[in-house]
């Protein structure tokens, strides 16, 4: 089992405190590890230029922190800031735990003349090329992510500890959206790669429950061809590569994520304004259709954050807040533990046909419905 | 040792013991009405009287040693083409179980002779290989059960269809969906189809029922259930009725019933399921059809174009153009563009090692809607006994082979691979139909199998009844002689087909609810299959379970 909690909110708050919406829910889930993804980064030693890539993982030896150092050098990036945690060591039960790497860079000089476009895949390349690097070396270096404005970390461990273990109660970092799970992968070998959050291109998501349909899904991405599809040593990593694929490869709305991975029946889309496109649209995503059962947590490169459920069976998953702040989580209790004081009569539990979004002003939750019309004016 | 002379002993002399299928008849039980002599399909049964010697004491010089006694008794064919084909008709209609065939497997001498007048032995039917099929060893091993407790069959929603057309990748189709340009045709089927058995090989009745039956699951029960044609077309009022869209047309080389097709094109209510180019037939790779010539009567003449009772053989590749390359793409396109670019239009091969090669040619086809492959194990009406039992390859490595290449592709969601040759063949339809889906087939034929679950048809794979071919199915399925497929109601073929979709729909259920899968059929969700062989499970990249 495993518990998510995500908090989304205007003024940047402790990663900690989600923390301890975990530790709420801690009945629900067997403690094996912490995934936490950050994003809108305050520190508060450094102050940080929303445009630079920052990198995530972890060198666990130093001659791979070596390796990292000069792979990034060669790829022409310039350190600004090296993030150093206040690392408990004896708190950690894994011993190979080097560094922890946060780290801000300059963009190269030469990425200057590329499109934002070429710029974002670049840094998927280099971001892959120090995972394969590491793959090389016997696991030694382990890179989350290298993305404007994200920071990422993984850790075996109850979380709550991991959490003390790195110093996040101290306040030195704080996030306008935090999102963290409280497993590693158990269902497979423990690999800190299977472990959720998954991170591509700034798309990241997190999910509760088992992905049935694993393996014909895995086999499409894969054969796309395209780089950033790789792993899959967790069965949820396929949610955030549908994400990516929805969003970025076919640039269609968020609303569109829910027809990819839970299309409508032929009558549901036989009513539907935009029934033939839809249609359409799941033969040609067929292969990409999920059967749960999931609860999928999303954030987007520009704090969007979203809910969604499979279509049948369903994770638990509550969403609450008020203008300005708002927490996902598994179980009620995480979210009185983030947000003690809303208006608990306003939680929403998504049901199939539902994409909860919280739009980056965080002024309002939107329940979109797979009944509704999509923002796509062709398809109309 | 004495010579018996008056026995004729000929190299093909054969004794009621040496034949594939021996008579037991009970006399004592027997009333003589002679009911199966007159049922019996290939006349291997003879009403006689005999005679027997009863020795007796006799004492007084007057009278003679022995008495004889006349009896009335039945008497089994030993010549080559009347021998028993143990259809067991004259079970069926004896009024007092008297009488019944048994298979004689050891002493069946019968197969060595069975070359007369130099022509090599030819059956309808089956492959005839018994004991359990590759597919039914494959078994559905990956529960689901790491989050959540199993799907119920029973209550949950599922979606089992399937498409059968090209699907575009989904960048191609969003951005042709802007542009306004034109989408592949797709059909949402049942992945359970009946497979090509044509109108002339079937009897009318057997047709009807089928097209009653298949009218039946898609109106009234939502099964979208298709059937393909085989060669020889479609009766002219199938064609002009709203049914046709239930049915799949196929065009082979022999392109009868093509002209009668071609002409009701501006009168058809309706476009065709789909148009299956048959190049080649699993049970006889490298034949063309045939039907032989007990088989054209009246109508099925009219239909074809040809005199009535004459051999149809067709050639066995189309003669018309240069190589598979080029006829797959022009015959493609001109099908395609008979009806407006609006109906798939997909080859047909025989499972063979070059399959992959046939399969890569479509993928850069963008008018070819599917590859339907059929493995060795497939039915045929008429076949050499060589190409049925030894010609061909076997469906489930030629499946997974050209859906990983699909994989590598990333072309798995465009083409969908139908597979056909033994689904169903020892009655477990649904498994061996989801183990070849869950190897990557989007949906199955099946021929044999929907004529023994709809029609009754006698045959085992114990080389049991296999007259396909010559006109004289016992029970009217394959038959064109009135007094045959008269004995065939189509009301009942088509419940027993409604029966039967509706069996397979449950199973199919059954089957996916304990995987954890109801949204989509799991086509090539390969991680739930296992097999107790070390070297299949490698072969099929599937997993050795023991």
């Amino acid at each position: 089992m495993c518990r998510l909690a995500m908090k989304t909110a205007s003024e940047p708050f402790s990663p900690f405190s989600v923390l301890q919406a975990m530790e709420a829910m801690q009945e629900g889930y067997d403690g094996s590890g912490l995934g936490l993804l950050l994003r809108g980064l305050k520190f508060a030693d450094y102050k940080y230029n929303a445009g630079d890539p920052i990198l995530s993982g972890i060198a666990h030896t130093e001659a791979a922190l070596v390796r990292l150092d000069h792979l990034m050098d060669k790829a022409g990036f310039t350190l600004k800031y090296d993030h150093e945690y206040d690392v408990k060591k004896e708190m950690i039960e894994a011993q190979d735990r080097h560094k922890y790497v946060l780290r801000v860079y300059k963009k190269p000089a030469a990425w200057s003349k590329l499109s934002a476009e070429q710029v974002e895949h670049e840094l998927m390349l280099t971001r892959l090329a120090l995972r394969a690097d590491g793959e090389a070396h016997g696991n030694d270096l382990t890179a989350f992510s290298l993305w404007p404005d994200v920071v990422m970390i993984k850790e075996v461990g109850w979380p709550l500890d991991i959490g003390i273990a790195l110093g996040l109660d101290s306040g030195r970092i704080t996030s306008r959206i935090c999102m963290a799970q409280g497993r590693q992968n158990t269902n497979y070998g423990i690999n800190l790669y299977a472990c959720h959050p998954f991170f591509i291109q700034g798309v990241a998501t997190m999910t509760n429950g088992e992905n049935t349909a694993f393996i014909p899904i895995k086999d499409w991405l894969s054969g796309r061809s395209y780089p950033g599809y790789i792993g899959y040593q967790s069965d949820s990593e396929v949610f955030a590569h549908i994400l990516h694929y929805v969003t970025k490869q076919l640039k269609l709305p968020l609303e569109t994520y829910k027809h990819v991975i839970t299309p409508l029946k032929n009558e549901e889309l036989a009513k539907h304004p935009q029934g033939d496109f839809l249609r359409g649209l799941r033969d040609a995503c067929r292969r990409l259709i999920i059967d749960g059962p999931n609860a999928v947590i999303g954030t987007l490169p520009d704090e969007t954050s979203m809910l969604v459920m499979d279509a049948k069976k369903m994770r638990p998953a509550t969403v609450g807040g008020k203008p300005g702040e708002w927490a996902i989580a598994s179980e009620m209790c995480g979210v009185d533990a983030m947000i003690p004081d809303r208006d608990r009569s306003k939680d929403f539990q998504p049901m199939r046909e539902h994409t909860v979004i919280i739009p980056p002003d965080r002024q309002e939750l939107q329940i979109w419905s797979q009944f509704d019309q999509l923002p796509i004016h062709q398809a109309a | 040792m004495v010579s018996v002379r008056s026995i004729a002993n000929t190299p093909s002399s054969l004794t009621p013991n040496d034949l594939p299928w021996i008579i037991e008849h009970r006399e004592d039980r027997c009333t003589l009405c002679g009911k199966c002599a007159a049922v019996c399909p290939v006349g291997t049964l003879k009403l006689t009287y005999m005679r027997k010697r009863m020795p007796q004491l006799v004492l007084s010089s007057s009278e003679r040693g022995s008495a004889y006694k006349t009896f009335v008794g039945i008497r089994q064919s030993t010549e080559v083409n009347k021998r028993c084909i143990g259809c067991g008709s004259c079970a069926l209609v004896c009024p007092n179980e008297a009488i019944h065939p048994i298979h004689n497997s050891i002493r069946d001498r019968f197969r060595f002779l069975n070359t007369q007048q130099g022509e090599p032995a030819k059956r309808g039917g089956r492959r005839n290989e018994p004991g359990a099929s590759l597919l039914d060893r494959i078994i559905f091993d990956r529960i689901s059960m790491l989050t959540d407790p199993a799907l119920d069959a029973g209550r949950h929603e599922f979606s089992c269809n399937t498409l059968l057309g090209r699907v575009l990748p989904p960048e191609e189709y969003v951005r042709r969906k802007l542009a306004g340009e034109w989408i592949p045709p797709v059909r949402e089927i049942f992945p359970f189809v009946i497979g090509s058995m044509s109108f002339g090989a079937l009897s009318p009745n057997m047709w009807l029922g089928l097209l009653q039956g298949v009218a039946y699951c898609n109106e009234v029960l939502g099964i979208p259930v298709v059937m393909a044609t085989g060669e020889g077309g479609c009766p002219p009022w199938v064609l002009r009725s709203p049914f046709l869209k239930y049915i799949i047309l196929q065009i082979a080389s022999g392109y009868f019933g093509w002209d009668e097709i071609i002409r009701a094109i501006p009168e058809m209510q309706c476009d065709p399921a789909a148009i299956e180019i048959k190049y080649g037939q699993g049970a006889k790779p490298g034949d063309g059809g045939l039907l032989m010539w007990f088989k054209v009567s009246k109508l099925i003449a009219r239909l074809r174009g040809v005199p009535e009772g004459v051999d149809l053989p067709s050639p066995p590749v189309h003669q018309t153009l240069y190589s598979i390359e080029e006829s797959v793409m022009k015959m493609i396109q001109t099908m395609s563009m008979a009806w407006n670019f609006r109906v798939p239009v997909y080859p047909k091969i025989s499972g063979s090692t070059s399959a992959k090669s046939v399969l890569n040619n479509l993928v850069r086809n963008p008018y070819a809607g599917a590859l339907m492959i059929d493995g060795i194990d497939g039915g045929t009406g008429a076949a050499y006994n060589i190409s049925m039992d030894a010609t061909g390859h076997p469906i489930a490595a030629n499946v997974r082979e050209c859906y990983l290449d699909l994989c590598a592709q990333g072309k798995q969601n465009e083409i969908p691979i139908f597979a056909a040759g033994g689904v169903g063949k020892n009655g477990n339809v649904t498994q061996n139909g989801m183990a070849l889906i869950m190897l990557g087939a989007s949906g199955v034929h099946m021929g044999k199998f929907i004529m023994q679950a709809a029609a009754g048809c006698l045959g085992t794979e114990t080389n049991r009844c296999n007259v396909c071919n010559i006109g004289l199915c016992p029970k009217g399925i394959t038959s064109q002689n009135p007094k045959l497929y008269r004995r065939l109601d189509p009301d009942q073929v088509a419940q027993r087909v409604v029966e039967t979709f509706m069996s397979i729909r449950t199973e199919i259920k059954k089957v996916m609810a304990p995987l954890g899968r109801s949204q989509s059929l799991p086509i090539g969700m390969s991680d739930a299959l296992g097999i107790d062989d070390k070297d299949v499970a490698e072969r099929l990249n599937i997993r050795y379970v023991c």
